[in-house]
This record gives structure tokens, sequence and C-alpha cells, in this order.
């Protein structure tokens, strides 16, 4: 009776139902649990969490007071924290201890400290501490006791936060001054030198003699560049003088007072204090900084501009690069070779490149486009730059040339099927009307294969944001002094190194010597590059849907 | 307006008379026409396989032929070589001479676009292109280069007139022709033929996935359009060859078997398979 039943339902079809359901159920959740485990330990990093005070006394040591943020907590065994070096009361077989981050790393070594549960004493919030963000050493923790100008006290006590906040703007005013002549100014004035030191240099080559009319005026030219470079550095040396003005005095934990310049400080908040309205603004403020600001500390530190926009640039032009060589390859295999043995292996090749692993792209990029096109191109065009490269190294061009011929495959893969899929009828009427084949494709077979083409343009983008293997090899770098555009001509510089976020994750995460303060960075990092992806791929899919809605052939 | 069966039966057979009336009572005769298109000795091989043997005939100018036999005659195999569609089939070969207004028209130096803007052609299923009803008739003017927009609009409006569309598209030359019905389908894709005013007009079986009123439409206008153009018109319906075209030439197995004006070759068959055919005994 129950053999019959089991026999019944498994011929009615609903375990296939039911199987089919759940591969599609577990996917689901693991892509939904993959995003809010990166979500939440990324974005939660950037919540100006509560400060604390607490009291700590290790049997047989000292009490000490420590100030921080919790940062997680975990339960361990007797035995684990035995081996540390504690002993647990008698009879007690597991502990909870705590990561807190202590902060002002110059003082202390360490900003981190895992302390044990069972010796904490009373634990505070009080509402003056300040958190400070630094542009070196991290963050630090303390009490405010006085604002200082060129030395002398100008506010203390409770008048000194309002003051510190009124002279914070004031000096990153001034340091938003500085980075601008810095980056901008002087950069142009650089550029300016080193085309004079070019064009020295062809004159050498073309053998014109030192002190020709043409010497004469790049001398002329260098002059007028020291002079406006005397200029600049008189006006940034005024700047710091300006920034240098201020100070802080701050009390750490351990009751030493510590003089901090405000040149040195990003920003000072007192989350104790703030309500959670107050809260979610800084929330948003930070997350802000992260993706606009540049790196620093070694990438532990700051935003993470530079690698977003090295991404998307990396990306597009790979894009650029693909699309149409992608398109024109399979239309001439679809539509003009004879088909036979030759084009179906040439086919077989092409499916078979996608399946190289992604690193040896990256030998190839390096061998063929970096030293062998890129040399060449150097020789032929920048050898007045020689010995140092121009093309001849690993760069933005390069890097985004690797990934076109890496995502190739997909796109005409994607862009046959899409051919072959246009009626016959639709080309036999364009025909009819007196087109020749190439009119045919042009006004009415490419259009309608759009879609298709879309679509393996989308697959392309996301393999290609997602790859760092070969990018390490072709042109990304770990800091990369200058974005890929800016307002010096041709202002797209596609020789220069770039930044990526999937070698930001591995470089913050794996390369860095502060591990848990790069941890939640990872996490961002991570979370961000997921989400790049998805913007760029809906849309690439929003404008696909369009076409489709415009080519909607007569597939019915 | 819904019409009952009865009531369409009698317009149809009213359309019948209508058509007879229409090429006059005279007797035609092939011999007494202006010669459009010439077929001589004509054979044509699927690789190894012969597909029409010895087909020889005349096409008269301004009239309707239809080509009728049953599936396979070749029928559809001969209309496809006036404009040469036969080229884009690798295994097809030729021989024999196939002349349009004289000339050879498999000649090297005939070139293909040209013939087919001369030799216009209609398939059996609507194929209109994906784009706005104006744009498929304007495609053909296009590439020919006319991109003048008051000599598009005014061929687009000549061309549906002439197709019978006008008065059901013009509010909406800007929608796409892919949400049209397939018998306004069907005539849009005439329209966009004649737009390039062809000399001959290929119809291979227009009306054979249409219902009957769209059918009784294409039909109403071929009527009207052989003042115009040379028409060949392939079909399944003998009904349908009875009642549109002036001369009727039956195939069978790829062999021209009878040719002839259509009033004779359905009441006087010559050749007992084409009396065979038409009275429904095979085919």
């Amino acid at each position: 009776m129950s053999k019959q039943s089991f026999s019944t339902w498994y011929k009615s079809g609903s375990p296939w139902v039911w199987l089919n359901a759940g591969a599609v159920s577990i996917s689901v959740v693991m892509v939904v649990g993959l995003l809010l485990l990166i979500a939440v330990r990324g974005l939660s990093h950037f919540w100006p969490a509560d400060i604390m005070e607490l009291s700590y006394q290790e049997p047989g040591g000292e009490a000490i007071t420590l100030i921080g943020e919790a940062i997680e907590t975990e339960v361990v065994t007797a035995l684990r924290l035995k081996m540390t070096g504690v002993d647990l009361p008698e009879g007690q077989v597991s502990a909870e201890r705590h990561l807190v981050k202590v902060g002002n790393r110059d003082y202390f070594g360490l900003d981190f400290r895992w302390i044990n549960g069972p010796w904490v004493g009373e634990i505070n919030y009080p509402e003056n501490l300040v958190s400070v963000e630094r542009r070196e050493w991290g963050d630090f923790f303390g009490y405010l006791m006085e604002v200082k100008q060129q030395g002398k006290i100008v506010a203390s006590g409770d008048d000194a936060w309002a003051e510190l906040q009124k002279r914070l703007e004031r000096s990153n005013n001034l340091v938003f001054e500085i980075k601008k002549i810095e980056k901008a100014e002087i950069g142009n004035i650089n550029h300016g030198l080193e085309e004079l030191r070019l064009r020295t240099r062809r004159l050498e080559l073309d053998g014109v003699a030192a002190g020709s009319v043409q010497h004469l005026e790049i001398e002329q030219e260098r002059k007028q560049w020291d002079v406006q470079y005397a200029g600049l550095q008189k006006q940034l040396s005024d700047l710091n003088m300006a920034l240098n003005r201020d100070q802080m005095i701050i009390k750490m934990s351990d009751g030493r007072e510590v003089e901090i310049p405000l040149a040195k400080v990003v920003e000072a908040t007192r989350p104790n204090a703030m309500s959670v309205w107050l809260k979610i603004r800084t929330y948003g403020h930070e997350v802000w900084k992260f993706v606009s600001d540049d790196p620093r500390e070694a990438n532990t530190e700051g935003g993470i501009f530079p690698a977003i926009f090295g991404t998307v640039m990396m990306v597009m032009i790979m894009a650029v690069l693909v699309t149409p060589f992608g398109v024109v390859a399979a239309v001439y295999l679809k539509e003009y070779a004879k088909q036979g043995p030759m084009i179906r292996l040439i086919r077989i090749a092409v499916n078979n490149l996608a399946g190289v692993p992604s690193i040896v792209y990256g030998v190839f990029g390096l061998g063929f486009f970096v030293y062998y096109l890129g040399g060449n191109i150097d020789e032929i065009f920048f050898s007045a730059a020689l010995p140092a490269p121009t093309f001849g190294t690993p760069g933005l061009m390069w890097a985004s040339l690797t990934l076109a011929i890496l995502t190739v495959p997909v796109v005409i893969v994607a862009t046959e099927e899409g051919l072959s899929r246009i009626p016959r009828a639709i080309r036999e009427g364009s025909l009819a009307l007196g087109a020749t084949k190439a009119e045919t494709l042009w006004r009415t077979v490419l259009p309608m294969a759009a879609p298709a083409m879309m679509t393996g343009l989308i697959l392309a983008v996301a393999r290609a944001a997602g790859e760092v293997a070969p990018l390490m090899m072709v042109g990304v770098v770990k800091l990369a002094p200058a974005l890929a555009v800016d307002t010096i001509a041709p202002y797209l510089h596609l020789d220069r190194q770039f930044m990526h976020l999937g070698f930001h994750i591995y470089d913050v995460g794996f390369q860095s010597p502060n591990v848990e303060a790069a941890r939640p960075l990872v996490y961002a990092t991570a979370f961000l590059l997921v989400l790049i992806i998805i913007v760029l791929n809906m849309a690439a899919i929003s404008i696909r849907n369009r076409l489709r809605e415009n080519y909607k052939a007569s597939e019915g | 307006m819904e019409l009952t069966a009865k009531q369409q039966a009698r317009n149809i057979a009213r359309e019948i008379d209508l058509g007879a009336m229409g090429r006059g009572v005279s007797k035609l005769d092939i011999a007494e026409e202006t010669t459009c298109l010439e077929v001589k000795d004509f054979n044509l091989f699927y690789g190894d396989k012969q597909a029409l043997h010895g087909i020889n005939m005349k096409i008269a100018k301004n009239r309707v032929t239809a080509f009728i036999g049953p599936s396979g005659c070749g029928k559809s195999t001969l209309l496809r070589c006036f404009n040469r569609m036969n080229d884009l089939i690798d295994s097809v070969s030729i021989n024999g001479q196939m002349l349009l207004e004289g000339s050879d028209l498999n000649a090297p130096s005939v070139n293909v676009a040209d013939l087919r803007r001369q030799v216009g052609m209609v398939f059996q299923k609507p194929n209109p292109f994906p784009k706005t009803i104006y744009e498929n008739v304007a495609y053909g003017l296009r590439l020919q280069g006319v991109n003048d927009r008051a000599t598009l609009d005014k061929v687009v409006e000549q061309s549906l007139k002439g197709a019978a569309l006008w008065d059901e598209v013009k509010d909406r030359l800007n929608e796409s022709a892919m949400g049209m019905s397939g018998g306004q389908q069907q005539r849009l894709v005439i329209a966009r033929a004649i737009a390039i005013e062809p000399e001959v007009l290929l119809l291979d079986e227009p009306a054979s996935a249409l219902d009957p009123l769209s059918t009784l439409k294409i039909e109403e206008l071929i009527h009207e359009l052989k003042d115009k153009y040379t028409i060949v018109i392939v079909t399944h319906n003998m009904q349908q060859a009875a009642r549109v075209s002036d001369y009727t030439a039956f195939m069978y197995m790829g062999e021209l078997i009878e040719f002839g004006a259509t009033d004779s070759l359905f009441t006087n068959p010559s050749q007992k398979q084409t009396e065979d055919y038409i009275t429904g005994r095979y085919g």
C-alpha cells in the first residue's frame, strides 16, 4: 500500500518540483546570506559606537582604567585562556572575553586589546569622552582638557569643546587648500617641467647643439615655471604655518595628558553625547567619507575613492573595447564565414578561451601588451622619455585590454546566439527590397540582435569587475599617486597605474599590519564592489530591456 | 460589424463576378500580350536533385499570373528565381534563361540589389521589420539614399493608400508594426514592396496565413495593383487563383504541365493531370 503511494507520488512529478524549488531556494539563501553578511559587517563599522570607560584588574595585577569601543565578544574555554597565561577560578570552564578598541596607537603600541570578562569592573559611558579621528596613528580616545593657540590656552573645561569644533573647521579648510595647491597647481608645474625635460632630450636626440635658440627658449620657460613654483612654495609655507597654530590637550585613560596638533585631526566627536538622529547623520557622513576620500595609513584608514574610480574606469574602457571587437568577430563567424570544419574549430577555440584561468591572461598581458606592444610604442612615440617607460609599464590601458581579451568569448558567443535567433523571413524581407547583405545587417539584423549583444556585455562586465589576479600584473597598484582622469591634457591618462576594489580587498585584508582595523574595511570594500557590479549590471540590463521593447521581433 | 457566413459567402461570390467583369469579356491570348518575363528551358538543381525541369513560359505585362500545383511542385522555387532569392541558398545551381524585359537577369553584369528593386516580393508569412509603420514603408527608399522628409511622407502615404491600409493606420504611423494584425501586416509588407515602385510584384502565397476577411482584402488589392504592376502569385487555393488571375500555370513535380488563360484552364483543361488536380482527384 505504502509502496503503491510512493510510486504514485514519484510518478506525479512532485519530487522534481521539490528538487527544483529546493535548488532555487538554496541559491537564493546563499546569495542573500552572503550579501547580508558583508553588508552588516562592513556597514556597521561606520556607526559612531559609544565609548566606554571601564576598570579592569587581573588577579595579582594593578587596577587600570581603559577607554575604548567594544568591538566583539567571544566565549573561550578555560584551557585556551590558560595557554595565554590566564587562570580562571576553580570550577569555571569557560569565560567571555572582549575585544576593545583602545586607540592611541602611538602611546599604547596596539590599538586593540583583548580583556577577560571575569575581571571587568564598572563600565561607564561619560558624555564628555571624545573620539578623535587623526590623519596619522588611527583614532584617539580621551577627555578634552584644553585648546591652545601657539602654546597659549584659549579655552579649557566646558568651553573647550565648542572652541575645538570652531578651530577644527578652520584647520580642515586649510588642509583642503594645501591639498589643492599640492595636487593641482604643483602637479601642473611638475607636468610643465617634465615637458621641458622631454623637449630638451628630444633636441639632444636630434643633435641640436646646446645654446641654440630652442635651448634658450626652454631655459626661459623653465625660469617662468621656477618663479611660479617659488610663489606657490611661499604660499604653502604660509598655509602650513597657519595650520600649525592650534593644539589640543587630551587626557588618556592612564591619566597622561597629551598634546595633539589640530593639523593632524580630521574630526572630533563625542558619541556618548549624541542623539540617535545625530548618530545617523554622523553615520551618513562617515559612509560618504569612506566612498569619497583618498586612503591613508597604508589603506587601513580613510576612503577608497581612487579604487572605486579605477574599477569603474577600467570596466568601462574594457566594455568600449570588447563590444565592437566581439560583435564584429561574431558577425563574421555567423554571417560571412563559410560554415565548415574550420569555423567549427574556431568556434570551439573561442568557447575554450572562456575557460582559460585568468592569471594566464595576466601573464600574456604583461608579456605581450606591456613589454612588447608598450615597449614598441615607447620606442616609436615616447623615445625622449626613455629609459623611463610611458606605455611600456603596467597601466590602465593594458589592464582594460587584458580584460577585454578575457571577456571577448562571452560577447562572441552571446552575439552569435542573438544573430541565429533573427528569423530568416526578416532577412529575406530586407533583401527583397533591394538591400545588400551589408545593408541588411546594418539596418535590420544588428539592431535586432542588440539585446543579445547587451547580454554578452552584461556577462563580460560582471566577470571583468570581479577579476583581480590578472590585474596585479598589468596595472593595478596598492596606492596610485593620481587618478587616470585629471585636468592636464590629454585628460584621460591610459598609461597610468590605478587602484581597484578587488585588489584593495586583498591588500587591506592580507597585506596590512593592523589586522583588526582592516577587517571591517575588507567587508565594507567587498560590499561596495558587489554594489558597483550590481549597479553596472542594472544599467546594462535596463538598456537591454529598452532595446528589447523596441525590437520585439516577430517571435510570436 | 459581424457578418454571417451566408453574407460572407454572398460577398465572395459577388467578388468573383466582379473579378470576371474586371478582366473583361474578351478572351485573353498570351500571344497578343506584351511580355514582361520570359523563361526559356530553365532547369534548377538543389545539389544533385533537379527541382525544375525545362520550364518555358511567358508572363504578360500588367496581368496577374497564378502558379498552382500540389506542395513541392516547384512553384515557389520558380517564383523565387525571378528576383534571384535562391542565390541565398548555397547548393542551388541553374541553367537556362530567364529574361526580364528581354535581358537575362542571371547575367553576371546584373546587380542583384537593382534587380530586386525592379522585382519586388511578398512572402507567405507577414514579415514586417520591428520598426515603426512609417519606417517599414520608408525602408526601401532609405536604402536608395532618400532621406528627405517630405518625399518620404508622400511616398509612405501613397504606398499605404495603394495597399488599402492608409485609413487604418494614418493616425499611428509612428507605432511599431509588430502591433498590427496579421492581415494588416501583410498589406503593410505589400505597401513596403510598392513604395520602391517595382515593375513586377511576386506574391508567394500571400494570403495563406490569413483569415478569410483579410484574404478578401488582399485579393481586392491584387485587382487594384495590376494596373500598375505585373503580378505573379503562387497559391494553394484554386478558387483564389480563379478569382484573381488572368493567366494560370499548373505545375507538377517540377514541370510546367499547362499554362494558359485562367478561364480556359479552369473550364477546359487540355491536360489530364490538370483536370485531375482542379477537380480535386489528387494534390
